[in-house]
C-alpha cells in the first residue's frame, strides 16, 4: 500500500478544517500540513450556512453579554471557560476573515454591519447577505491556496484512524477516483468533518454529513460528548428540508399558525411587537421555537401539507427592497425550491434537524483524550453550545476552535516522534477488513436504502423534539438489529473507479454508530434540558445532570455512558428567560 | 398506475468499456422532483452502480452540474417538469475528462484557479488591532457579483473556447481574478494581469457569452473578461506611450 507522510493532517476541508490548516501552517511554517476531504473543499457543508457569525464588535455590546447569551441559550450545559475563550477570540477571528477578503455586508460608513439573531441580547451577528457560510468557506479556501506547505488530498475518503501506543499516527484513506488505498501518517491529526444530520430523515444537512469524524474517533476509543442534544431549526422548507435562515426572523419575519396568529406569544416568549425585539418572540432560541411548533401541532393549529404539518413564516411586510438586499438567498431558495415569492407569499416551514451540539469530546485546545488527535467545529464538543446552540455561533466556533486546534496540533507535531512502524501493519489490517467486507457484499441481501431509511425513521420517532424512555429503549434495540443487517448489505457496484456505493456503505456504518450514541445518551439523561426534552422527565435536574454525557465504545454491545461535570466560572445555573 | 418518465443516462465504466454508452431508466414522475432526485431514485432502488456527485441539494455547493438535454445545469435546481413527458438525456459536463459515468475530472480547474491568485494581495497587512478595512456598500457592490461563483463549472462546459483550447484559463477563474481586482482591499491586479495577459489568459476568449447565459448565480464571467480586456489594453497602450514604466 502506498504511504505518504505529513506532520499535521486535517480531515475535512470546511470552515474548521481550512482554518485549522492555515493556523498550523502559520504557527509552524516548517511543517507539512495535509488536508484530506471526501469532497473538494469548496463543496463542504459550511457552504450552506446562511445567516451569519457572531462576534462582539459594536459599542455597547460586551464579551460578557455574548457569554451570557450563549450559556443561557445552552441551558447551562456549556463549559463556561470554553465560552469565555470563545467570545474573547471571536472578534479577532472575524476581523482576520475580513482581512482575507470575506465580503461582509457593510454600514454606509464602510464599517462591518451586524444584525440581530435568535437568543442574542445585542446585535452582534456579522453577515455576508444571507450567504455567510458560502463566502466564509470560499474566502478560506482561496486564501489557503497561497500556503505552499498545505497539501490537499481532494476526494479521499478516510476509513480509519491509525492508533498505536496510545497515540493517533495517521489515517487510511481511499482515493475515490481510483479506489486506491493510501496510508497517510501524521504526527497529529485534526478531525474537522462536521455533523451527522443525515442520521435523520428530514434535515438541512448535505448528503455528505454522515458523522464520519465522530465515528472515526469513537472507534479509536475517544468518547463522544452530549450526543443526545440534536438541534431542530424551526424553519425548514417541507419536502427538501432546505433551511430558511433565522435572519429572516431577525430582519422582522413573523411565525404564524393556521389562523395567522403569532403563536409564539403563547409559549412564554414575550408579546408580539411590530418591530423585532431581541431575545423575544421570533428571536427566541431555536429549541424553544421548535418545541412551540409541536405544541401548536397538538392543538391542531398548524396547517396540513403533503410533506407533513407546517406553519407560516411571513416576511412580506419587510418589502422587496430589504428582502433583496439582506435576504436574497431566501428569495432565491423559495422561488427555486418552493415555487413561491416571499415578497408576495408566506413561506411554509416546519422544524428540521440542523445541528449536533454534541461531538468528539475535546478540551479548549481541541485535544481529545487520545494523544495526537484533535477535533474542531461541529464534529467536536468543547462545549460552548451546551444543550442548545444559538444561531450564528457555529461559524464563529469553526474559526476560533479551528485556529486553536491548528496551533495546538502543530506544536504537538513539532515535539512528537514520527509515526512508528506499526502504522503500516495496521494499514494492512484495514485493507484486509475493507476487502473482506467488500467481497462478502457479493452475496449481500439488504439494500443500502432500506437500512438507511429504517435508521432514519427510528431516529425521528425516538430522538426527535420530544422523547420518552420506552421509545428510546425500543430504538436502542432496533438499532442493534440494524447493525447486524448492515453487515449483509448488497453492492451493485464492484468497480474501483469512483465507487460511490462503496462510500455510501462506509457512511452508513458511521451513521449507525453515531445513531446508537445519540439514542443511548438520550435514554440515560432523565431530565429535560435545552433541545433534549423528555416527556417522562419534564424538568431540568441540575442535581443529577449538570454534567456532560460521554459515550464510549464498548467491546461488544451498546455504548457505555459516563458523566463529566460542567465547568461553571461566573454564571451559576439560572432560569432561561425570554421575552420579559 | 402513477406516471413515469425516462432518463437516458450516459454511462462510462473504464474497467469494462472503451466508449461511453447510454442506459435508460424509468423513474416515477413527480412534480416536485428535480433531475437529481430522479438520479438518487435510480441509485437507491434500481442500479447502485450509477456514479455522480452531489451534496447540498440547494444550489450552493456546486457539485451536481451535468449536461441535461444538451445544456449545462445544476441538477438539484432542474425540474423533471421542465422536460416531461419526453425522455430526459443526462450526460457529464462537456470539456472535462470523464472519470466514470457522470463524474468528470475537475483537477485542471483547481490548478487554473490557483494560478490567478484568488486571495487578497497587499504591500502592507493592516494589523488586526486596527480593525477592519473600511469598504462602503458601493465598493462592495463593485465586486459582489463576481464573488458569487460556486465553482460549478457550468461555464467551462458551455464555453466553446474551453472546448478547443484546454489551456484557456476559462470563465470562472477569470471572474474570480476580477473579484479580487475589484475589491477595494486588494492591490494584486498587476500581479494577476501578468498571468491573464498571457496567450492562454483572457485573450483566448472570443466573447461568445455562453458562460454568462448558463451561470446559475448571475456571476457574468463574460462581463469580467470584457472589463479585464479593457484594463489590459489600457496597460498595453500605457506601456507603449510611457516606456519608462508607470504602474
Amino acid at each position: 500500500m502506498d504511504l505518504v507522510s505529513c506532520d499535521v493532517l486535517v480531515v475535512g476541508g470546511g470552515g474548521a478544517g481550512l482554518r485549522a490548516a492555515i493556523a498550523a501552517a502559520e504557527s509552524q511554517p516548517s511543517l507539512r500540513v495535509g488536508v484530506v476531504s471526501k469532497v473538494y473543499p469548496m463543496r463542504s457543508h459550511t457552504v450552506s450556512a446562511e445567516g451569519g457569525a457572531a462576534a462582539v464588535i459594536k459599542p455597547g455590546d460586551t464579551l460578557d453579554a455574548h457569554a451570557y447569551d450563549t450559556i443561557s441559550g445552552g441551558d447551562w450545559l456549556s463549559d463556561q471557560d470554553a465560552v469565555e475563550a470563545f467570545v474573547r477570540e471571536a472578534p479577532a477571528e472575524m476581523l482576520r476573515l475580513e482581512h482575507w477578503g470575506c465580503p461582509w455586508s457593510r454600514e454606509p460608513d464602510g464599517s462591518v454591519a451586524v444584525r440581530p439573531f435568535g437568543g442574542m441580547k445585542a446585535e452582534r451577528t456579522w453577515f455576508a447577505a444571507d450567504k455567510t457560510g458560502f463566502h466564509l468557506l470560499h474566502t478560506l479556501f482561496q486564501t489557503s491556496l497561497k500556503y505552499e506547505c498545505i497539501q490537499r488530498f481532494d476526494e479521499w475518503f478516510v476509513t480509519t484512524l491509525l492508533v498505536d501506543e496510545g497515540r493517533c499516527q495517521g489515517v487510511v484513506a481511499i482515493e475515490i477516483a481510483t479506489g486506491r488505498l493510501l496510508t497517510i501518517t501524521a504526527r497529529a491529526v485534526i478531525l474537522c468533518t462536521g455533523g451527522c444530520g443525515r442520521v435523520f430523515p428530514f434535515t438541512t444537512n448535505a448528503n455528505i454529513k454522515n458523522g464520519d469524524g465522530m465515528a472515526l474517533a469513537y472507534r479509536a476509543g475517544a468518547p463522544l460528548k452530549d450526543m443526545e442534544f440534536v438541534q431542530y431549526h424551526p424553519t425548514g422548507l417541507p419536502f427538501t428540508g432546505i433551511l430558511i435562515t433565522e435572519a429572516a426572523r431577525a430582519e422582522g419575519g413573523w411565525m404564524l399558525n393556521k389562523d395567522g396568529y403569532r403563536y409564539l406569544q403563547d409559549y412564554d416568549l414575550g408579546t408580539p411587537q411590530a418591530k423585532p425585539v431581541l431575545r423575544s418572540m421570533e428571536l427566541g432560541p431555536r429549541d424553544r421555537l421548535s418545541q412551540a411548533f409541536v405544541k401548536e401541532q397538538e392543538k391542531g393549529r398548524t396547517l396540513k401539507g403533503p410533506y407533513g404539518d407546517y406553519v407560516h413564516l411571513d416576511v412580506r411586510h419587510l418589502g422587496e427592497a430589504l428582502i433583496d438586499r439582506k435576504l436574497p438567498f431566501v428569495r432565491e431558495l423559495c422561488r427555486k425550491y418552493a415555487h413561491l415569492d416571499p415578497v408576495r407569499e408566506m413561506i411554509p416551514v416546519r422544524p428540521v434537524v440542523h445541528y449536533m451540539m454534541g461531538g468528539v469530546h475535546t478540551d479548549l485546545a481541541g485535544a481529545t483524550g487520545l494523544d495526537g488527535l484533535y477535533a474542531a467545529g461541529e464534529v467536536a464538543c468543547v462545549s460552548i453550545n451546551g444543550a442548545n446552540r444559538l444561531g450564528s455561533n457555529s461559524l464563529t466556533e469553526c474559526l476560533v476552535f479551528g485556529a486553536r486546534a491548528g496551533v495546538a496540533a502543530a506544536s504537538f507535531a513539532v515535539e512528537a516522534p514520527p509515526a512508528n512502524g506499526t502504522a503500516s501493519a495496521q494499514a494492512h489490517d484495514e485493507q484486509r477488513r475493507l476487502e473482506s467486507a467488500l467481497g462478502a457484499r457479493r452475496e449481500g441481501e439488504e439494500r443500502i436504502v432500506d437500512v438507511r431509511t429504517e435508521m432514519q425513521t427510528i431516529m425521528e420517532e425516538s430522538a426527535g423534539i420530544y422523547r420518552v424512555g420506552g421509545v428510546l429503549q425500543d430504538a436502542a434495540a432496533r438499532l442493534r438489529g440494524l447493525q447486524e443487517r448492515a453487515r449483509r448489505l448488497a453492492l451493485d457496484d464492484h468497480s474501483l473507479t469512483f465507487n460511490t456505493e462503496l462510500t455510501s456503505v462506509l457512511e452508513l456504518s458511521f451513521m449507525l454508530d453515531v445513531a446508537e450514541t445519540i439514542v443511548h445518551s438520550a435514554l440515560r439523561r432523565c431530565e429535560s434540558r435545552g433541545s433534549h426534552q423528555r416527556s417522562d422527565f419534564p424538568q431540568r435536574d441540575d442535581e443529577r445532570y449538570l454534567a456532560h454525557s460521554l459515550a464510549y465504545r464498548a467491546e461488544a454491545g451498546p455504548p457505555a455512558i459516563q458523566y463529566l461535570p460542567v465547568t461553571v466560572t461566573r454564571w451559576p445555573p439560572g432560569q432561561r428567560v425570554y421575552g420579559r | 398506475m402513477s406516471a413515469t418518465i425516462t432518463l437516458e443516462v450516459a454511462r462510462y465504466r473504464p474497467e469494462e468499456e472503451a466508449e461511453p454508452s447510454v442506459q435508460a431508466y424509468e423513474v416515477p414522475y413527480r412534480e416536485d422532483w428535480v433531475v437529481l432526485d430522479a438520479l438518487n431514485h435510480i441509485k437507491d432502488t434500481q442500479d447502485g452502480s450509477l456514479s455522480y456527485r452531489w451534496s447540498c441539494r440547494m444550489g450552493v455547493c456546486g457539485s451536481c452540474g451535468l449536461t441535461v438535454n444538451g445544456s449545462p445545469k445544476l441538477t438539484c435546481a432542474t425540474y423533471l417538469s421542465d422536460y416531461a413527458p419526453k425522455a430526459i438525456r443526462v450526460e457529464p459536463l462537456e470539456h472535462f475528462p470523464v472519470i466514470r459515468d457522470l463524474v468528470v475530472d475537475i483537477g485542471d480547474f483547481l490548478v487554473k484557479l490557483k494560478k490567478v491568485r484568488p486571495w487578497i494581495i497587499r504591500e502592507d497587512e493592516r494589523p488586526l488591532e486596527r480593525g477592519e478595512y473600511r469598504q462602503t456598500p458601493a465598493e462592495l457592490e463593485a465586486y459582489r457579483s463576481f464573488s458569487q461563483c460556486i465553482n460549478c463549472l457550468l461555464c467551462y462546459s458551455a464555453c466553446p473556447i474551453a472546448g478547443l483550447d484546454p489551456n484557456f484559463i476559462g470563465p470562472a477563474a477569470i471572474a474570480l481574478a476580477q473579484r479580487y481586482n475589484q475589491d477595494s482591499r486588494d492591490e494584486g491586479a498587476g500581479a494577476r494581469m501578468e498571468i491573464l495577459s498571457q496567450p492562454d489568459g483572457l485573450w483566448g476568449c472570443t466573447f461568445v457569452g455562453e458562460c454568462t447565459k448558463v451561470c446559475p448565480k448571475h456571476v457574468d464571467p463574460a462581463g469580467a473578461i470584457q472589463q479585464y480586456k479593457v484594463a489590459a489594453a489600457v496597460d498595453a497602450i500605457k506601456a507603449l506611450l510611457l516606456p519608462w514604466g508607470s504602474k
